[in-house]
């Protein structure tokens, strides 16, 4: 049921490679032939949009990855659930036939097999969850014949700050991302803990204050795809969305030159006012960027933004967020 | 004079907390005038809040927990009902209200509901499986009660006076430290848990003690019923894990009274290692919970499948495997985070490992019921719910253990989905089974089937209702926690939800129903016997509701299922054994002991949340001197006489007698 990628030959890369050229669906073939497959594709009908619906090599193989544990854990869940049924209706106290052995409280065959499945089962998927651990660790490049995109990711009360060091522009709550061409993201945050994740594009990550952590995602095709905090942050959490754009390598560089013309100056002042508790920012771009501010922010030589205000009356017992 | 107290802390405008906080007022006060009035005070004071009887405090552990289980779930429904409703709009809750309820359902329903409904089970059925008179230290025992129930009185304090966390219910930094929460909210939360966390680790302590060292003659380890084991599993899982929750919320409480930097952005403070300590604690407790959970059960699938359960050395060891791995997992709440593909990997791994106790379990379980006479009564289907709930609910645990997978479902509804499978169906539908179980021994009556039956089918329903659209929301990117959102594909799932909430809603109210019921009609299903469902371990031994010595002569153990080798034996030679000669039995006093600390600690956690300094050196010194007080007490024990003893014993020994004669030549 697990393809090449788990099985050597070409070794894990390779398989995430292929993956971008697969579509999803020709690998999920081999799975249909579990019953259970049938709730899957339940599911995957109600799914469009989500992260059963990946538009990237990085959600496809974390998809992948979840349904096949998915499946091995069916392949021995439905028979237990089935058994637990049809035992609990035979063995009914008001069934005349069934035989009734109030003895019957050891065997070491049956002893053998329920610690042998379990045992088996696990083997088996801690295979899978070590390959897969390895070879979808977010920090891992994307291999490509393209250079990725760098993008450094600002998580802010309650908004999220996208700067682009090689194109010298930065944007907020929008995030423009050139379509087939990896993309590598480094991340902390302003203040509080926040999760950076785009369902469609795959795995989320932490974005820390003093600190950075690295994902690489790609989007295949042009597309827009929803992206949100996925760890709560405060009283703003809820419109901590964006919008990612990914479009064509020209649109892409047609974006970056009209942004550069029309946005204002991402410096140390502006950050610092950026860096203010609002809720609900509309997406807006700057124009030129300070170099290393991102590194300022991370050693926090720009010091972590301020909470709440809390200079009226009160205001230590039940603060209010400034809206 | 009040320190941070002033009327701004009453929440004039905001309508809602306003009015609720004012409606559970006059409910309390309603409640303390009518105690007062109709003189049952006395009678309260003597027989239950001073009572150092593990049955009692079991009694009161179980309401507390069941009243707070209905507190956080109208949080539950008020979530539900904004998610509803707040699809590109407000809502009626604005996100600071929001906020606090998931953060105040989150930590009432596992520190305030679950686990005084499981702590006070453990409390009134382990001292009489094992065969004893009562738990090691009495007192102590009281004290643990009464400081938990100080925990959940400051939370519900919140709702008035002030306001709750509004961080979610592990309080994460930095967003939980002073520059990002400067509100009271996190002062209660952690005085609350720190205050009740001395209870529950003074809880641990004593029951480790009572199983290791209190059983009854011939009551080896091997032959303790699988509820004990389960108990002693979880409580070594207390006296290990609760030290750090303590030292954690200690630490982040130093950093917002003292200015410390343990947890803070700056000055060298880190935030993940609050986060791997806070789940250091949080994992195991996941098992402190669910074991006892195990342990009822197995209890209850025997008993109604008429067959000693199967395996039981194999359930032993596999109880004994659960407890040591759930240390070794914590790492898996934050995958995220990360960490690296060793560290994840090896989580990972880990996590799935437990699966396999798990898993032996559920498979003893079956094997139970195979060639048993099953009989469905109201604990045997809450059981049946569990096994098949709990079954999908580990099944999506172990998805989430493998790393690549929860990097995409990581805080998303999916998981949120996944821990209320595992806790409604494992844990909820346990405090049910154990409650409809153990209540005639309790109180010497059975519940009303049928209401029960119906609060099962509703509660079982009304589960699948809520939550299997939401394992679907969180396959669509839905992230928990939120107040409103704009994306469309999630609203049919979120209405669902919101339609499974008042299936919940009738399920609740045929709970209590059936408690208003069984209440009125006591009369006719008054149990004489003792032994109102054909049980097989020692507490069905004696009379309901036991009397406070539990038992007239120690029983002498020779086997696992010792109570049925008694009424098997009974019925071959067609008498009871001969009559013991009764002697007379020292009881412990009662002390307010108990109470009294947990006044002062009230004060003393309320004091410091509102930065009442002189209150709160008070409020210490005052709790001290109760200590001293009763380290010097003269008399510790009263004693029944021999005729009282025997007068309890022979009526129970009338009714089985009448039980025999039932039974006159049928096979047990």
């Amino acid at each position: 049921m697990l393809d090449p990628l788990y099985a050597g030959g070409d070794g894990p890369r390779a398989g995430a490679r292929a993956g971008r050229h697969i579509p999803p669906q020709g690998r999920l073939r081999r799975l249909w032939r579990l019953p259970a497959a049938l709730i899957v594709l339940l599911l995957m009908a109600g799914c469009s949009g989500g992260v059963l619906d990946p538009q990237g090599p990085i959600g496809a193989a974390n998809v992948k990855i979840l349904l096949n544990a998915l499946g091995i854990m069916l392949m021995i869940v439905v028979p237990t659930i089935i058994a637990i049924l049809i035992f609990a209706w035979w063995f009914r106290a008001s069934n005349p036939r069934a035989r009734y052995r109030p003895d019957f409280v050891y065997s070491g065959g049956i002893e053998m097999v329920v610690w042998g499945i379990p045992i088996l089962v696990i083997m088996f998927l801690g295979g899978v969850i070590w390959l897969g651990s390895h070879e979808l660790d977010p920090f891992k490049p994307i291999a490509s014949p393209h250079k990725p995109t760098q993008v450094q990711v600002v998580s802010l009360d309650w908004k999220w700050l996208f700067i682009y060091p090689a194109e010298g522009v930065a944007s907020v709550n929008e995030l423009v991302v050139p379509a087939g061409i990896p993309v590598h993201f480094s991340l902390t945050s302003a203040s509080v803990m926040n999760m950076f994740f785009v369902p469609q594009l795959g795995s989320m990550i932490a974005t820390m204050n003093g600190m950075v952590t690295q994902l690489h995602l790609a989007a295949d095709k042009p597309g827009e795809f929803y992206g949100q905090s996925a760890q709560f942050s405060g009283d703003g959490f809820s419109d901590m969305n964006f919008m990612v754009r990914a479009v064509p390598q020209d649109a892409f560089a047609q974006w970056v030159a009209g942004t550069r013309q029309t946005g204002s100056a991402l410096d140390r002042t502006s950050y610092l006012a950026l860096c203010q508790q609002s809720t609900n920012v509309r997406p807006f771009t700057y124009g030129t960027v300070e170099a290393s501010l991102f590194n300022a922010v991370v050693n926090q030589e720009l010091p972590p933004c301020p909470g709440p205000n809390t200079e009226r009356a009160g205001a230590t017992v039940r603060p209010q967020s400034e809206r | 004079m009040f320190g941070k107290l002033t009327w701004d802390a009453i929440p004039w405008s905001q309508p809602i907390p306003l009015v609720a906080g004012s409606v559970v007022v006059l409910i309390v006060l309603a409640i303390i005038a009518w105690v007062v009035l109709k003189g049952y005070l006395p009678y309260l004071w003597r027989e239950w809040i001073t009572s150092v009887d593990h049955k009692r405090i079991g009694v009161m552990y179980v309401l507390l927990g069941v009243v707070m289980l209905l507190r956080g779930f109208i949080d539950a429904i008020m979530m539900r009902s904004q998610q509803a409703v707040a699809f590109h709009a407000a809502g009626y809750l604005p996100p600071e209200h929001y906020d606090q309820i998931f953060s105040a359902h989150g930590t009432i329903m596992i520190f305030f509901a679950a686990m005084p409904i499981m702590i006070g089970l453990m409390n009134f059925v382990v001292p009489l499986q094992l065969g004893v008179r009562d738990v090691a230290f009495p007192t102590l025992n009281s004290t643990s009660f009464w400081l938990t129930a100080t925990g959940a009185l400051l939370v519900n304090i919140s709702l008035v006076i002030g306001e709750f966390a509004r961080t979610g219910w592990l309080v994460y930094p930095p967003l939980s430290g002073l520059a990002y929460s400067p509100g009271v909210g996190v002062d209660y939360y952690l005085w609350a848990l720190l205050i009740s966390g001395v209870g529950t680790l003074m809880t641990g302590i004593n029951f480790v003690t009572t199983i290791l060292k209190i059983r009854a003659p011939g009551m080896s380890y091997l032959r303790m019923t699988i509820f004990c084991w389960t108990a002693l599993s979880a409580n070594l899982l207390i006296i290990a894990a609760f030290p750090i929750l303590t030292a954690t919320l200690g630490m982040l409480a130093l950093d917002r009274y003292l200015g410390f930097h343990f947890f803070t952005n700056d000055a060298g403070g880190n935030m993940m290692m609050f986060i791997n300590l806070i789940w250091a604690w949080g994992h195991p407790e996941v098992y402190i919970l669910v074991l006892p959970a195990f342990g009822i059960f197995s209890e209850v699938i025997s008993t109604f499948s008429s067959k000693p359960l199967f395996n039981y050395r194999s359930m032993v060891a596999a109880t004994l495997f659960i407890c040591i791995v759930s240390y070794m997992v914590w790492l898996h709440h934050f995958f995220t985070m990360g960490a690296g593909a060793d560290v994840n990997a090896f989580f990972g791994i880990s996590t799935s490992i437990i699966a396999v106790g798990t898993g032996v379990k559920i498979y003893n379980w079956l094997f139970t019921m195979y060639r048993g006479r099953i009989r469905f009564a109201t604990p045997m289907l809450w059981s049946m719910g569990f096994l098949v709930t709990f079954t999908i609910g580990g099944m999506t645990g172990v998805l989430l253990a493998v790393p690549p997978a929860d990097f995409l479902l990581h805080n998303s509804l999916f998981l949120v989905a996944h821990f209320h499978n595992v806790i409604i169906g494992g844990v909820v539908f346990a405090a049910f089974a154990g409650i409809t179980y153990w209540f005639p021994k309790a109180f010497g009556f059975k519940l009303d089937e049928g209401w029960g039956k119906a609060a099962f089918w509703l509660s079982l329903l009304g589960f699948y209702v809520v939550f299997i659209p939401l394992y679907v929301a969180g396959l669509l990117g839905m992230t928990r926690r939120l107040q409103h959102y704009e994306v469309a594909a999630w609203r049919p799932w979120v209405l669902v939800a919101g339609i499974g909430i008042l299936i919940m809603i009738a399920a609740a109210a045929c709970q209590v129903a059936q408690f208003v019921v069984s209440i009125r009609r006591r009369e006719q299903l008054r149990d004489e016997t003792g032994d109102p469902w054909n049980g097989r371990s020692l507490e069905w031994a004696t009379a309901s509701p036991p009397p406070p010595f539990n038992f007239a002569v120690l029983p002498n153990v020779e086997g696992t299922e010792p109570y049925w080798e008694i009424k098997r034996r009974a019925i071959e030679t067609q008498q009871l054994s001969t009559e013991p000669k009764y002697e007379p039995i020292e009881v412990p006093r009662n002390s307010p002991t108990g109470f009294i600390t947990a006044f002062f600690s009230t004060m003393t956690g309320f004091a410091l949340i509102w930065h009442i300094w002189w209150m709160v050196a008070l409020g210490i010194a005052a709790a001290y001197a109760v200590f001293v007080w009763f380290a010097w007490r003269d008399t510790v024990e009263y004693s029944i006489p021999a005729e009282e003893v025997a007068r309890y014993d022979r009526e129970r020994r009338r009714a089985r007698e009448q039980w025999l004669a039932q039974h006159a030549g049928q096979p047990a």
